[in-house]
């Protein structure tokens, strides 16, 4: 039970509280920095904080994820806006110590780099600002407004209106309009409907929904209320992967709390609204990100994909309309709805709107979460947020996508990230993990490992993806190994047109996507490999017989 | 304008009226109750389209993907066996295309074990070895993978040679559907996907099992016998599944 | 006209295919006149000729010698036909391929022998680790599926071939037959 001006007090209060210390210590307590021991960093500042009596006039809180992972443990101080990185227990002192003074020069990461001016935050607006343990701490950011207004002042066909304008795209790997989804649940027949969250990050690579769970997880149950309105559901489920401990337990505390404010649960707002979350552990299977596999695992049965149509939006949670939408578009929503869907569409380009958050890794100097609006080139991805390719070497290939997704070389860098551009390009936006390559990468060996990935994640249910993706894996591996002909190249070609085309399900059909834009960007890579037996790169292990030869 | 009084009582009974349509199977015009598959409907109309995992009786999978069907205008290939025609839907089930990518799969589930014909106890008798005639192939241009498989010889009656397997599900679905067992199910993923009795236990050891041999009778091929046959002697015999359909059908009635 | 220049060989196989073509009984007087039987395990030839029209070949592709006759058989022979589902698929000998071939050895030699247990180790060509179908190391114009592929099918085959047209099989013969 809970009314606007409660919820406004509450912020309000949580505002005050903070603002009431002088400082206030931000450690980045995501998966990333906890494990280089930001834990520790914490406990230490704290220490140090009630050794010199400080508690009320500074504060030590934990945040989520600041972005920039490769250089943690992060902490930052407000409000002056140091940020220090690799922050050891053994510095808690001296940071104390520079409270109000200049910062310390050895320890400080300068937010003048392109790494930090370069990001638009929508998503992770809140991330390393606010306590993601703690509910007051989101509604002093405007949490649960947006969903207040879409329960008391809006009309569900307005909620959906919204974000049919805001021309949002499910963030998830497809692309699929996001409201076009909303609508279709919302017209779906029946009393009884179900909003699902897909948190079963897969790709390997890819940290980006993790982050905002671990670093906003309220942000997320928002969406979902959002969008329950929107379609008339009153059951949310957040499917997500048991290798996630630390977001499982905040979303898990994010919805008790949230319940205990009325905020999600039973009579939302005092509206006869009820929306319970349950939060699902996935087992590990890359398939369950697949919705149909997805919604069978919730319901407690083998993760397989069924056969489209029917969709899940008129056929899905035990046969009844479900809307599944990824991590980060729920994200997404609250600020559609306080903003509105006209603010969101201005950001972007074409039909790819607003911002994207990327996982950078790799051969990458800055490593790391960041959000970028749709259209940045990779140019900026890469070389001015990113840093540049390590050790300043050659870049090569960057792979987007995961698993699902393709290989581009250099010629690309100064296209824009958006769906279209990499669709047309041979790859896909897919969640938004960027592995950068640099020259000392064998492309084919690079196809070898993602098709193994696919290989041992497809679920077997399908005859081309069972048996093709091990056929493909084994036709590499002969190639990685110097045992490749000619006619190998042409074969692949072959299976992975049968893989693509004959697939039951997205695994099998993005399946061969690493191996043919390899082989179509950097063929001659191929062709060193089945002709001359060797690799240019030096990357692969190749038998002797081709230098014998020689 | 209101029917005929004599019509009433008769229209106000019909609550669920059967909806149909027309579509195009091959440039025939052929009729669909809302609830057939294309599948369904080409067979009623003797238009041949190859399956593996289907079973008449049983939940269908749309796994095999043999039944792979054109339709017209639109980019992706449909499994027969689950689509519902729509109104006009031109289907193609013969082109070029088509034909390629069912004799590729095939090839693929022919390396995918150890299919030995000439020494199979359902030699002359096998849905895959009629499969491989139907679709007119003369070999195998994909290399063998030649796994290791086991043979489960534990059930007093019945054996499992995992070698023969194409891991249809039928006895899966037959166990559960039809028998309401539940002693099969599959364990691991991709190509380690195998079939399993009782958790992964041994056949004649499953409390489960009610040793009705409904498993071994829907098999396509010689994965799933009766002991004691030689080469070429296994009969599935499956006028069971239509029968205990029908009798079903008319219990709900 | 010139008669066609016929071979026949087998590699790792039971002989049973060449069984079959000789049960095309009479029908193989019909055939005679029409071509000279050049290379065969039925004949006493060593060398495998040049310039031969069709050869079918028997059985999979099992030890280092296989490899080697039939690189030479290929650069020699028009059409070549693999005769047989040892030669399509390896069917039989392929069976051994889930072992290591020193297993296959002992097996064969060492527990299952009544007696002078040894294993062959002189004189004999090397077993490759696995048995493969003759296509997956040439070029193969015909395929002649069956174990063994029946009289029927082998005639057809031939009466086309000499015919001068590509046999069609559809329906006279299978895997297994």
């Amino acid at each position: 039970m809970m009314t606007i001006e409660e919820l406004q007090d509450i912020g309000r209060l949580e505002k005050e509280k903070q603002e009431g210390f002088r400082h206030r210590i931000h450690v980045c307590v995501a998966a990333g920095c906890l494990s280089c021991q930001s834990g520790l960093v914490k406990d230490a500042l704290e220490k140090e904080v009630s050794r010199r009596g400080l508690e009320s006039w500074c504060q030590v809180k934990g945040v989520g994820c600041l972005g920039l992972c490769s250089a943690g443990p992060l902490v930052s101080i407000e409000p002056d806006g140091v940020l220090y990185k690799g922050v050891e227990v053994s510095d808690a002192s001296d940071i104390l110590e520079s409270l109000g003074g200049s910062p310390i020069s050895r320890l400080e990461c300068s937010l003048e780099q392109p790494f930090f001016r370069k990001r638009e935050k929508i998503v992770l607006e809140n991330c390393g600002k606010i306590d993601p343990e703690s509910v007051e701490d989101y509604i002093s950011e405007n949490g649960y407004e947006a969903l207040y207004t879409a329960l008391r002042l809006m009309t569900p066909n307005e909620v959906v209106d919204q974000v049919v304008r805001s021309g949002l795209r499910g963030r998830g790997g497809a692309g699929f309009p996001t409201g076009l989804k909303w609508t279709t649940v919302a017209k779906a027949g029946g009393s009884i409907k179900f909003v699902v969250c897909n948190a079963d990050e897969g790709d390997p690579g890819a940290f980006m929904d993790r982050s905002v769970l671990e670093s906003d997880p309220h942000r997320v149950l928002e969406g979902m209320a959002i969008a329950a309105v929107a379609v008339g559901a009153s059951y949310g489920f957040i499917y997500l992967r048991a290798e996630y401990p630390l977001a499982v337990k905040r979303i898990r505390t994010a919805i008790a709390r949230a319940e205990r404010l009325g905020v999600i649960g039973h009579n939302i707002f005092n509206t006869t609204f009820s929306f319970d979350v349950k939060v699902r552990l996935g087992a590990g299977a890359f398939v369950c990100g697949e919705e149909t596999a997805l919604l069978a695992s919730i319901e407690g049965r083998r993760g397989s994909p069924r056969p489209r149509p029917p969709y899940p939006a008129e056929h899905g949670l035990w046969g009844y309309p479900t809307l599944i939408n990824n991590v980060e578009t729920f994200a997404n929503i609250a600020p559609i709805i306080r903003k509105g869907g006209d603010w969101f569409a201005s950001i972007g380009v074409g039909k790819s709107k607003g911002t994207k958050v990327f996982a950078l890794a790799g051969h990458v100097k800055n490593t790391g979460l960041i959000e970028v609006p749709m259209g940045t080139s990779l140019r900026v991805i890469i070389y001015e947020i990113g840093g540049g390719i390590q050790g300043d070497r050659r870049f090569k290939a960057v792979q987007s996508g995961g698993p699902s997704g393709g290989c581009l070389p250099e010629r690309f860098l100064d296209m824009s990230m958006d769906y279209e551009s990499l669709a047309q390009a041979g790859s896909i936006m897919g969640s938004g993990g960027l592995i950068i390559m640099d020259e000392s990468s064998c492309m084919v060996d690079v196809a070898r490992f993602f098709v193994e990935f696919c290989m041992t994640e497809s679920c077997g249910k399908c005859a081309p993806c069972r048996i093709g993706t091990a056929q493909i894996y084994n036709t590499l591996k002969k190639i990685t190994e110097g045992e490749g002909k000619p006619s190998d190249l042409e074969l692949l070609d072959e299976l992975c047109d049968l893989v693509k085309n004959t697939s039951l399900c997205g695994l099998g059909q993005t399946a061969p996507n690493p191996v043919l834009s390899t082989m179509k960007y950097f063929l001659n890579e191929y062709k060193a490999h089945t002709d001359d037996h060797t690799c240019p790169s030096c990357a692969c292990r190749m038998n002797n017989h081709a230098e014998e030869q020689k | 304008m209101r029917p005929p009084a004599f019509l009433q009582t008769a229209l106000e009974r019909d609550v669920h009226p059967v909806k149909v349509v027309t579509f195009k199977i091959d440039d025939r015009d052929v009729t669909a109750r809302e609830d057939e598959t294309i599948l369904t409907v080409a067979r009623q109309n003797g238009i041949f389209i190859p399956t593996l995992c289907h079973l008449e009786g049983l939940s269908e999978r749309g796994a095999c993907r043999l039944c792979l069907v054109e339709i017209k205008n639109s980019p992706r290939l449909a499994p027969a066996c689950v689509t519902i025609p729509r109104q006009d839907m031109e289907v193609i089930t013969n082109s070029e295309r088509v034909q390629n990518y069912r004799k590729r799969i095939l090839e693929l589930i022919l390396t995918e074990r150890n299919h030995v014909c000439s020494v199979c106890v359902s030699n002359g008798r096998c849905d895959l070895q009629q499969l491989t005639v139907d679709l007119g192939i003369t070999h195998v241009h994909y290399d063998y993978l030649y796994p290791k498989h086991e043979i489960d010889a534990t059930h007093e009656r019945f054996s499992i040679d995992h070698n023969r397997c194409v891991l249809c599900l039928r006895c899966v679905r037959v166990c559960d559907e039809i028998e309401g067992a539940h002693t099969w199910d599959i364990m691991s993923r991709g190509i380690l996907s195998r079939v399993i009795t009782d958790l992964n236990q041994p056949w004649g050891s499953s409390e489960t099992c009610t040793g009705c041999g409904k498993c071994v009778h829907v098999c396509p091929t010689a994965a799933l016998t009766e002991k004691g046959k030689s080469v070429a002697e296994m009969t599935k015999k499956r006028q069971f599944l239509p029968y205990l359909e029908m009798m079903r059908k008319e219990e709900l009635r | 006209m010139s008669r066609a220049r016929v071979a026949t060989t087998w590699l790792d196989a039971c002989s049973g295919c060449h069984m079959s073509f000789l049960d095309i009984d009479e029908r193989i007087l019909e055939i005679a006149p029409l071509i000279e039987l050049v290379y065969s395990p039925l004949v006493d030839s060593k060398e495998f000729p040049e310039d031969v029209d069709v050869t079918l070949v028997e059985g999979a592709v099992s030890s280092e010698a296989d490899v080697e006759e039939i690189l030479d058989i290929r650069k020699k022979t028009k059409v070549l036909i693999s005769f047989g589902d040892c030669a399509v698929s390896a069917n039989v000998p392929a069976m051994r391929n889930r072992y290591d071939s020193k297993e296959v050895l002992d097996r064969s030699y060492m527990e299952n022998a009544t007696n002078n247990n040894h294993r062959p180790d002189k004189n004999i060509p090397k077993l490759m680790k696995v048995a493969r179908p003759v296509h997956e190391f040439v070029k193969v114009d015909v395929f002649l599926q069956g174990c063994p592929p029946p009289a029927d099918a082998i005639y057809s085959a031939l009466t086309q071939l000499l015919a001068g047209e590509h046999p069609e099989l559809n329906g006279k013969t299978r895997f297994g037959a």
